[in-house]
């Protein structure tokens, strides 16, 4: 009995522990970001100048450059993950399937500095030689304007996307994993063919679906050795693919280690923050989407169900 | 959505005891004061990445000379090496810019400068079939502000007669970490163009009108050599150890020199030093001086409050400025100019070892 409420005591201490800390995490931002919030105020989040020499720091071009590298990455690497995760649970022969989960789970473990090597020297020339091959065409429009330097948002995006993959795939197919048999089963002896039958487990495990590609989003935000490495590192704010730009965690890495005067180093701080703040919204939205589709799935599973036995 | 209502409340709770009891832990500020553990005295120190080469050499050289002294050194960056002197979280700071006015008013007790090696910064560049271009300060101060464009420029061609330029664009790379060799270049573009001085300025990062930004000497290195039109700087030691072409400049003799050794010692042998140290070398006059060049400085508090690690930093530099002179050249850093290095050993004699 007493062991009971010993154990109990110190889980819960785990659990708040982790609230804690994240909660220390975001008041130690706020305190040695202050300078730069009391000198700012809202004007951080808007402005365009990131200047150390005048004292000048807006954060608007970092905020788009994360954002827009992390989107991009995800439109690219999220069919090819959900791909591999639905090959490997739902097709793949089983002496295919050991070697090709350990593959997969290799790129998560590969460092990330290392995958900023990789694309310094293989992937920056191949984007290089893309962009000087785009046709002039294309180059008028404003998603591919710019000089062909390699480096930029296009090569961040890509070496982000095979960063991510791993991440989305492995979570997807486990929660593909959890679909029960009895729903394909069913699918099956509704005269559903395979891939049917295969749509039917996905919409199943839809909310776990999302999961894993938030998971990637998250991931995607915060990837900071690789990105700094290709992306150009130019504040500027631009749709272009081939444009040079900059994100909230290359600035901090570029930028924290030779900053000196207070201002400077409270705007670096504040950029964490201010990515801080954008992952939790993330999270948060995607958990707010987890619960709205989880909460249709008692009625929506008999529509699917319908939809199948009309087919 | 009682229950979700309830975990709101859970969530909240914990927030605020979060909050209230596991605020931030109180920093555990470790002591600058070094242990004396087993008779050997441990001193720590930290600073500019730039020279940890030879800093290394140099600690590693004089412990095995003076088994009883053990200099530990971190390569955090300027930056972080004044703001960790300031803390006094270390005994001695480095860095690649001397500290200013107000850093050295904002430090908890008097701080001196002492040059230990110079390095310089050179222009890279990656045109077809040229592997020899001559530049001025002001022709790449105006590259650096987008002004001149091609290749082929008046302004370049004039220097480079002999020279066939092709009509490309100029790729323009800088450094996009924070750094002492940023801070060296743009000194020296700062002095040669009023321009450069009011549109970017000088410090280890600013905002740069164009270009793109690689990380460290390699990130810049790696861009410049593999885009047809650009042009970068890196450090002298860098260039030579992975053989990179470099361009000569011409300095305020008005003759190009190369970056060497031995040019980036005249350029301090030719500079007004002042006595604290503090000074800028760049565009310094006197035949052969190159004129992207700067002393590198460790930074030693007057009266650090600790005799026996004070004596052992005074004895480590004057073994560093003089004996230990003979490593820099080895590992592509300039040695300093013997007057330099005499007035050092004067100035030694300031700090406070009892």
């Amino acid at each position: 009995m007493r062991s009971e409420l010993l154990f109990r005591v110190a889980i819960g201490a785990c659990a708040v522990l982790l609230v804690a800390l994240v909660a220390a995490i975001g008041l130690e931002l706020v305190r040695e970001s202050s300078l730069s919030i009391q000198t700012f105020g809202l004007r951080f989040w808007l402005t365009k100048t990131w200047d150390p020499v005048a004292g000048e720091f807006g954060a608007l071009p970092f905020i788009w450059g994360t954002l827009y590298s992390s989107v991009l990455a995800l439109l690219i690497s999220t069919p090819i993950a959900l791909g591999i995760a639905i090959f490997i649970s739902e097709l793949c022969p089983a002496w295919l399937r050991t070697p090709l989960v350990f593959l997969t789970e290799l790129l998560a473990a590969i460092p990330s500095i290392v995958y900023g090597l990789w694309a310094i020297f293989v992937l920056v020339p191949a984007v290089r030689q893309l962009e000087a091959s785009t046709p002039a065409v294309l180059r008028a429009l404003p998603l591919f304007s710019g000089p062909p330097l390699g480096v930029g948002m296009l090569a961040a995006a890509l070496v982000l996307a095979v960063m991510v993959i791993p991440f989305t795939s492995a979570v997807a197919r486990e929660v593909l994993k959890t679909v029960p048999v009895v729903q394909r089963e069913a699918a099956y002896a509704l005269g559903a063919t395979r891939f049917e039958a295969i749509r039917s487990a996905i919409f199943f495990a839809r909310t776990g679906i999302v999961g894993a590609i938030m998971l990637g989003f998250g991931r995607a935000l915060g990837e900071t050795m690789a990105v700094t490495m290709v992306i150009g590192n130019n504040p500027q704010i631009s749709a272009s693919l081939f444009a040079p730009q900059y994100t909230m965690a290359a600035v901090i890495a570029n930028e924290f280690t030779e900053a000196t005067d207070e201002l400077y180093l409270n705007a670096l701080v504040e950029i964490g923050l201010v990515l801080f703040i954008i992952t939790l919204i993330v999270n948060a939205g995607s958990r707010v989407l987890i619960w709205a589709m989880s909460r249709s799935v008692a009625p929506a599973a008999p529509r699917q169900a319908a939809a199948a036995t009309a087919a | 959505m009682s229950r979700s209502l309830t975990r709101l409340v859970c969530v909240l709770a914990a927030l605020m005891i979060g909050a209230c009891g596991g605020g931030p832990p109180q920093a555990s500020q470790q002591t600058a004061n070094g242990s004396a553990a087993g008779g050997t005295l441990q001193i720590n120190g930290a600073g500019a990445t730039f020279p940890n080469p030879i800093y290394s050499k140099w600690f590693s050289e004089y412990n095995r000379q003076h088994p009883n002294v053990a200099i530990n050194y971190q390569p955090i960056g300027s930056g972080g090496g004044v703001r960790q002197l300031t803390n006094r979280t270390v005994f001695f700071g480095a860095s690649d810019m001397p500290m200013t006015d107000e850093q050295i008013k904002a430090a908890p007790g008097p701080v001196l400068h002492f040059p230990t090696v110079l390095g310089a910064v050179v222009p890279v560049f990656h045109v077809e079939g040229v592997n020899e271009l001559k530049f001025s300060g002001p022709v790449l101060a105006d590259i650096y502000l987008g002004r001149i464009t091609k290749w082929n420029d008046a302004a370049i061609a004039k220097l480079n007669p002999a020279v066939k330029l092709p009509a490309t664009d100029i790729a323009v790379v800088h450094r996009s970490d924070g750094s002492g060799t940023t801070f060296i270049f743009l000194d020296y573009l700062s002095k040669v163009s009023s321009e450069f001085k009011s549109k970017v300025g000088v410090n280890s990062s600013v905002n740069w009108p164009v270009g793109v930004g690689g990380k460290g000497n390699e990130g810049v290195a790696g861009l410049v050599s593999q885009t047809p039109g650009a042009i970068g700087y890196v450090e002298l030691i860098y260039a030579l150890q992975n053989k990179i072409d470099f361009g000569s400049i011409q300095n305020a003799a008005g003759e190009f020199v190369k970056a060497s050794p031995d040019s980036v010692t005249k350029a301090a042998a030719g500079a007004t030093v002042p006595d604290d140290f503090r000074v800028s070398i760049t565009s310094a006059p006197g035949a052969g001086a190159y004129p992207i060049a700067s002393f590198t400085w460790l930074l030693l508090y007057q009266d650090s409050g600790d005799a026996a690690q004070a004596r052992a930093m005074v004895d480590f530099v004057k073994w560093a400025v003089t004996d230990g002179q003979k490593f820099a050249t080895d590992l592509g850093y300039a040695p300093l100019p013997q007057n330099v290095a005499t007035r050092e050993l004067d100035a030694l004699q300031k700090i406070k070892v009892s």
